[in-house]
């Protein structure tokens, strides 16, 4: 099962967070901050996986920035890398040409999409196609809501 | 795509309705805080100020927008906690926008301990009951982050309901969410497995997926309870095509084949075909780590098993060879799998790994260094060890040379020197690896020399002379820095030095070299040894000297007066040796001056040998009779200071010795050894005059102490140290290479490559002599040689090319105690510290014995049918029944553990003798279905396998989809392998089960096969239950005659099978083996087979008397032999016995009747001419057995002639074949 998902830049800015455990604040910092310097301080040479404390990380960078995932000692290293592109090419499919900046200000589709392709730590849609579609029905819903939401509710 | 709405163009609408009313919306936050990099926190505070007013208006627009904002600051690190209650209340907003932003803040900040979460249950109630799926999945996603232990318990029904949804949308978010209902409340697991277990088979792929998600999760933690689903999982593995499920369904079967090996033998084969056939590299890998855990759980008896092996490495060796590094550290990885359990396969590779350790990437590096240590043999030891050598020099960075260091230390000393065959070699070797800088394992390298030193007796004079070249250099380790601990060799130099000084070719000089050290700048425990050993080497050059006074006077005071220096250390206990040293030189020089000295005084303090202990030699000390550990021993204040308390102290105070470095020592792998060391014998009291008096003591309880080292005599003759005769051409090897140790310390750097280039050389030699040995002997020797070889276990031929050098292994044990003898004690601490790691583990929680039935429903029982069905049972997987006895003790810890974690299961075990249909609320559906004919039909189509338990540990969960999984099930359970040599020879030969004995409650009919590679013959009965009730207890008693003997029993004569239980109208096997040490006659063993009947309301024993019938022919084996060795055999004349004999048989073929005796006598055909053929075989202790068979007259009257060493044999299978003929 994946543990988290953290996405940050490579100044070590984190972008994104997906915790499938429940943790403190406070642990959550500690094992990002960990995290991120751990990967950061990789070569380029360097394979996707590291082993940290009983977890494995696997990460990929992708332009500035990091994906990385936690998973479990007999958890499927490639599988993740595969998730992990198969998250990039939804963002890219869903903003176009996706970059740093989409993220940053849209953090919350970039959650929603997520949530649409994994739950729990465990893949639960595997058809690109479907995620995209539930993720803009969503938005859809959102958009035909909005105008009569502000009035209904002032 | 383009981009619908966002919570921007949300916010700017209602800003457009509402003025000034909105302050940011996100966007202008994010803006805002990059175009303040400068004072971020200070920008940061002002918004979370305005946010914190937004918070406080009633639009819920604007309460959305705030804590979208603080959901964004959250993720930078501020604390947003106090907004919990705002975050719900943007949440309970029916409008979907908001709930959708409420639910993406609680699932980023809200987790377990979150207080407010109490208040949420019934709006998540609501939301999951929603009728627009994209509001039920909202909640449903942000429940998957935050549920708690309450939230499970309270919402686990509706959940539930949503796994029967109409929308698939819904059912696969339902049943991943149910995983996460598990782990925060188990009790839900049991109500739920049926559900979700039915979603394995859901018309959705996206649901199915899910719920193989969930179980594989679940069956990694607790697999024995998941192991009936594995005939589902085998066959959605050969029909999905998706590969995420594909690897997920593989992994599930990695953690079940270590339960089950018959699953692992059924899965090879679509596993390699997987493996063949796939692109997808994540799968593939799957594959090859499910394969690896296959052939770990079923070591042997899978013919084409080395193939397997031989694919996955492969396999392996393509990904290794890849450019990409994700895939060559897999290989790697999964290589060193492989390597724990077939090391000579990934031998052969030998050359990759090598190349690995050049890689860039130092994890690779770190992983291909792993796998080194596996993969030396005594050939390519020093090789190996050459190449990380070369390799040191070269690489960068303290911790992978440190790395690499500890790697070199543990590859040579693994498994106590066992691939060395150099020890000079590996001295030199150490010796250099001192020279390396800022290395953190001194202690290591000084304790390897220490150990090699004591316990290779031959290199000691080599040990000797190179230690003395150190202490000689020892400046160049007198190093400012802390970050080093190289000096510690010093410790083992000077140790070294003193106790073996009488190998020193110049003890004066080393003597001078040490003493005009700067000892006291090294740690206090080092001075330590260089004050005690100066005394030995003093007291060994006076001791050489042949009484020369004027050179021991001169000697001594030089030494006294350097020795002064010393007293100034700063450390307290080597301050006290020197002075102690000092003392007793000077007390000698006085006696010298009064010519009154014998140097027999002085030398009586080091006499003796020192010798390895064991590592638990001490737990192994029995306590004497009369000692009470744990009573007081000083409580009234004692009134005689014994010597012998005194003397005591040296074993039982680690520290004195070590001073405050001990923990270092003791924290590394070699702690043990280190205990050993620390036993020395070298403690000495202040002042001359009590030497004597405590010599006596200590001699005293060194007789009467169990834990005291014994004198050398005694060692040697003790068989616990293993000792190897030493080949001559070792020690030759040993004297030329001596010669080198002389080298000038500057020419050293190399000493190491010229031994090994010498070792290469003296290698080649041997080899060639060898080979020309072999040569020419092999053409004088005849043919009946070669076969007696064939019986020998064939070794690594190379082998013995090698020197044996003596090295004491293990170590002293007090008397009476074995090396193996307290290993169960071991276990149980292991197991304990293990279970004591898991404690907090969720998963403990969670198994739970799916297959047993939550609540039993008064039902009549209904005889008729419990015979069909009796499915409610939880059964432990059947294990191969021949296992057992080997293991009994992990079986019965196993068990142990499980009723344990799970008393449950044992509060319910009663209902197991029952047998009365149990039905629950939940499984009513299922248990409407019409019982499955099948367990009682299947057994009769296929009567040979075990599959009748299956059928029972599975039925219960397989109820409902009987028709379907029934065959399935036995399909990938039977022990048939179809293209499996083995079994089409067994099912040829001796399969026939022959009828032993018969009671009301048990037939018993078995089988006997000759062993192939022992003089064993393992016999399988076939117990079949002709009761209703469950038959355990199941025990044999063989009494053992002259020549056979019962092996792995359990008491004095007997197996029991404490695990085994036979079900009603159920079959299984029972192997029990016999060694067989003569075979002349054929034995009739007296067997008693006892069990108990658990019969509905009481228990009977039952026992059955028969007797186990060996004839001779049973100890035949099959063997092969070309028709030329036959003849030479035959005329050879060692066949000396004779035995001839007609018979009758009534068969007209002639061909017909040899196959009939080939088949039941195991023998073959060597040669087959018109009417005569000659056949062959062997018996299970060796002999040849060849058989000629002519018919006569008549084609169907034959004659045997038969010819063999063993007379007796001979003609008792002639009678038997001629019997049965009758």
């Amino acid at each position: 099962m994946i543990q988290f998902i953290l996405l940050f830049s490579r100044q070590g800015k984190l972008r994104l967070q997906k915790w499938y455990t429940s943790q403190t604040d406070k642990s959550k910092k500690k094992i990002t901050r960990e995290i991120i310097a751990a990967v950061l301080s990789r070569k380029p040479k360097m394979s996707s996986f590291l082993e940290w404390k009983d977890l494995k990380i696997v990460y990929k960078r992708y332009a500035s920035l990091y994906f990385c995932c936690a998973i479990e000692q007999d958890d499927n290293e490639l599988l993740t890398l595969e998730t992990i592109h198969r998250y990039v090419e939804l963002l890219d499919k869903y903003f176009g040409s996706v970059c740093e900046l989409d993220i940053i200000f849209n953090f919350e589709k970039a959650y929603f999409i997520f949530d649409e392709f994994i739950l729990g730590g465990e893949i639960q849609e595997t058809s690109k196609k479907s995620v995209l579609k539930a993720v803009n029905d969503q938005d859809v819903i959102q958009e035909v809501e909005t105008p009569q939401g502000l009035i209904d509710e002032y | 795509m383009a981009m619908s709405v966002t919570m921007d163009q949300v916010v700017k609408r209602a800003k457009d309705s509402f003025g000034q009313m909105f302050d940011k919306s996100l966007h202008d936050l994010v803006r805002g805080i990059r175009n303040h990099k400068d004072n971020e926190a200070k920008y940061i505070n002002e918004a979370i100020d305005e946010i914190k007013q937004e918070l406080k208006q009633d639009n819920i627009a604007v309460k959305a927008n705030a804590v979208n904002k603080l959901t964004y600051l959250q993720m930078l690190g501020y604390d947003i906690s106090w907004s919990a209650f705002n975050i719900i209340e943007v949440m309970s907003s029916n409008k979907f926008t908001f709930k959708r932003t409420g639910y993406l803040a609680a699932s980023q900040c809200f987790h377990e301990g979150t207080d407010v979460l109490m208040l949420t249950t019934n709006m998540i109630r609501k939301d999951l009951n929603s009728s627009s799926m994209y509001e039920a999945a909202t909640a449903m996603n942000g429940l998957s982050c935050f549920i708690n232990g309450d939230l499970a318990h309270d919402l686990a029904n509706d959940i539930m309901i949503l796994m029967s949804s109409t929308k698939p949308y819904i059912r696969k978010r339902a049943v991943l969410l149910l995983y996460k209902v598990f782990l925060n409340n188990p009790d839900a697991l049991k109500p739920a497995f049926p559900r979700l277990k039915e979603k394995l088979e859901d018309p959705d792929p996206g649901v199915q997926a899910a719920a193989v998600n969930v179980i594989c999760e679940l069956a990694r933690r607790n697999p024995k309870n998941y192991l009936p689903l594995a005939p589902i999982f085998f066959r959605l593995m050969t029909t999905s095509t998706n590969n995420w499920v594909l690897i997920k369904i593989i992994k599930l079967f990695g953690a079940l084949t270590p339960l089950e090996p018959r699953l692992g033998k059924k899965l090879i084969e679509p596993l390699t075909n997987l493996i063949h056939s796939t692109s997808a590299m994540s799968l593939l890998y799957e594959c090859i780590n499910t394969v690896i855990a296959v052939l770990v759980s079923i070591s042997s008896g899978l013919p084409n098993h080395n193939a397997s092996i031989q694919l996955c490495v492969q396999k392996l060796r393509i990904l290794i060879e890849d450019s990409d590094q994700n895939l060559k550290y897999l290989g790697l990885l999964a290589m060193s799998k492989i390597l724990q359990t077939h090391p000579k396969s990934v031998q052969a590779h030998n050359d990759l790994i090598m190349q690995c350790l050049d890689d860039k990437d130092e994890s690779i590096r770190l992983r291909a260094l792993d796998l080194l240590s596996g993969m030396v043999s005594r050939k390519n030891l020093m090789d190996i060890v050459r190449k990380l050598m070369i390799h040191m020099d070269k690489s960068e960075g303290s911790h992978y040379r440190d790395e690499l260091l500890s790697k070199i230390i543990e590859i040579c000393s693994q498994n106590d020197y066992q691939h060395i065959t150099n020890f000079e070699w590996y001295i030199s070797i150490l010796v250099e690896l001192t020279r390396l800088e800022g290395t953190k394992h001194g202690n290591l390298i000084a304790l390897q020399v220490l150990d090699v030193a004591v316990r290779v007796e031959s290199i000691r004079p080599f040990a000797c002379n190179q230690m003395a070249i150190l202490l000689a250099n020892a400046h160049v380790f007198i190093v400012g820095s802390n970050t080093t601990t190289v000096a510690e060799v010093l410790y083992a130099a000077a140790w070294i030095c003193g106790e073996f000084c009488s190998y020193l070719k110049e003890p004066q000089e080393t003597l001078q070299a040490i003493l005009n050290t700067k000892v006291t700048l090294f740690p206090g425990h080092i001075q330590s040894v260089y004050y005690q050993n100066i005394l030995k080497i003093v007291t060994h050059l006076i001791q050489s000297s042949n009484n020369d006074q004027a050179f021991a006077k001169q000697l001594i005071s030089t030494t006294i007066e350097k020795m002064s220096a010393f007293l100034s250390s700063g450390d307290v206990e080597a301050q006290e040796r020197a002075s102690v040293s000092l003392h007793i030189l000077k007390t000698v020089l006085k006696l010298l001056e009064k010519s009154d000295f014998n140097i027999n005084e002085l030398s009586v303090l080091f006499e003796g040998s020192l010798n390895p202990v064991a590592p638990k030699a001490q737990r192994k000390v029995a306590v004497p009779n009369g000692l009470d550990l744990d009573a007081w021993i000083n409580e009234p204040p004692s009134e005689s200071e014994d010597e012998s308390v005194v003397s005591e102290t040296h074993y039982d105070n680690k520290g004195l010795f070590y001073g405050n470095s001990e923990n270092s020592y003791s924290s590394n792998s070699y702690a043990n050894e280190a205990s050993s060391y620390q036993k020395t014998k070298n403690y000495v009291e202040p002042t001359a005059d009590e030497l004597e008096q405590q010599r006596e003591s200590r001699k005293q309880s060194e007789q009467m102490n169990p834990f005291y080292l014994k004198d050398t005599k005694k060692s040697k003759a003790t068989p616990k140290t293993e000792t190897p005769t030493t080949a001559t051409n070792g020690n030759e090897n040993l004297q030329s290479s001596l010669s080198k140790g002389a080298i000038p310390s500057n020419l050293q750097v190399s000493l190491s490559d010229q031994l090994y280039r010498q070792a290469k050389i003296d290698e080649e030699n041997r080899r060639l002599k060898k080979k020309s040995k072999v040569d020419g002997t092999s053409s004088k020797k005849g043919k009946k040689s070669s076969k007696k070889s064939d019986t020998v276990a064939a070794d690594d031929n190379d082998d013995d090319i090698y020197p044996t050098i003596k090295v004491t292994r293990g170590g002293e044990l007090p008397e009476g105690a074995t090396a193996s003898g307290n290993e169960d004690n071991d276990d149980d601490n292991n197991t304990k510290v293990g279970n004591k790691n898991k404690k907090y583990d969720p998963h403990r929680a969670l198994n739970i014995d799916l297959n047993e039935v939550p609540k039993p429903t008064p039902s009549p029982p209904q005889p008729k049918q419990t015979s069909q069905k009796p499915v409610d049972v939880p059964s432990p997987p059947p294990p191969e029944s021949h296992e057992k006895p080997k293991k009994p003790k992990k079986k019965t810890t196993a068990e142990k553990e499980a009723k344990a974690t799970n008393s449950k299961t044992k509060l319910k075990k009663p209902e197991r003798s029952d047998y009365k249909e149990l039905v629950s609320p939940i499984d009513d559906e299922e248990t409407t279905a019409p019982p499955p004919p099948a367990s009682s039909t299947i057994p009769n189509e296929k009567p040979k396998k075990k599959k009748t338990k299956e059928k029972k540990s599975t039925s219960k969960t397989a109820a409902a989809e009987a028709n379907q999984s029934a065959p399935l099930l036995f399909d990938i359970m039977s022990d048939e392998i179809p293209s499996s040599n083995q079994s089409t020879q067994q099912q040829n030969e001796q399969d026939l089960y022959k009828l032993a004995a018969q009671s009301d409650n048990l037939t018993v009919e078995y089988s006997i096969v000759s062993k192939t590679s022992a003089a064993e013959l393992d016999v399988t009965f076939l117990l079949k239950n002709r009761t209703t009730s469950i038959i355990d207890h199941i025990s044999i008693h063989v009494v053992d005659s002259m020549s056979s003997k019962l092996l792995n029993t359990t008491s004095a004569n007997r197996i029991s099978f404490p695990s085994l239980s036979l079900f009603p109208h159920a079959q299984n096997y029972l192997h029990v083996f016999f060694t067989i040490n003569a075979i002349s006659f054929p034995q009739k063993l007296k067997t008693t087979l006892s069990c108990s009947v658990n019969k509905s309301n009481q228990i009977e024993n039952d026992t059955i008397e028969f007797k186990l019938n060996l004839p001779c022919s049973q100890y035949l084996r099959r063997k092969t032999l070309h028709s030329d060795a036959f003849a030479d055999l035959m005329n050879s004349g060692t066949l000396t016995s004779q035995s001839n004999v007609n018979i009758s048989t009534g068969k007209p073929n002639f061909t017909s009747i040899i196959n009939t005796i080939c088949q039941s006598y195991r023998l073959t055909v060597v040669d087959n001419v018109n009417s005569a053929a000659s056949l062959y075989a062997e018996t299970i202790l060796g002999h040849p057995v060849a058989l000629l068979i002519k018919s006569t007259n008549s084609p169907s009257n034959i004659s045997i002639n038969g010819k063999s060493t063993e007379a007796h044999f001979l003609s008792n299978l002639l009678e038997e074949i001629q019997t049965s003929f009758k």
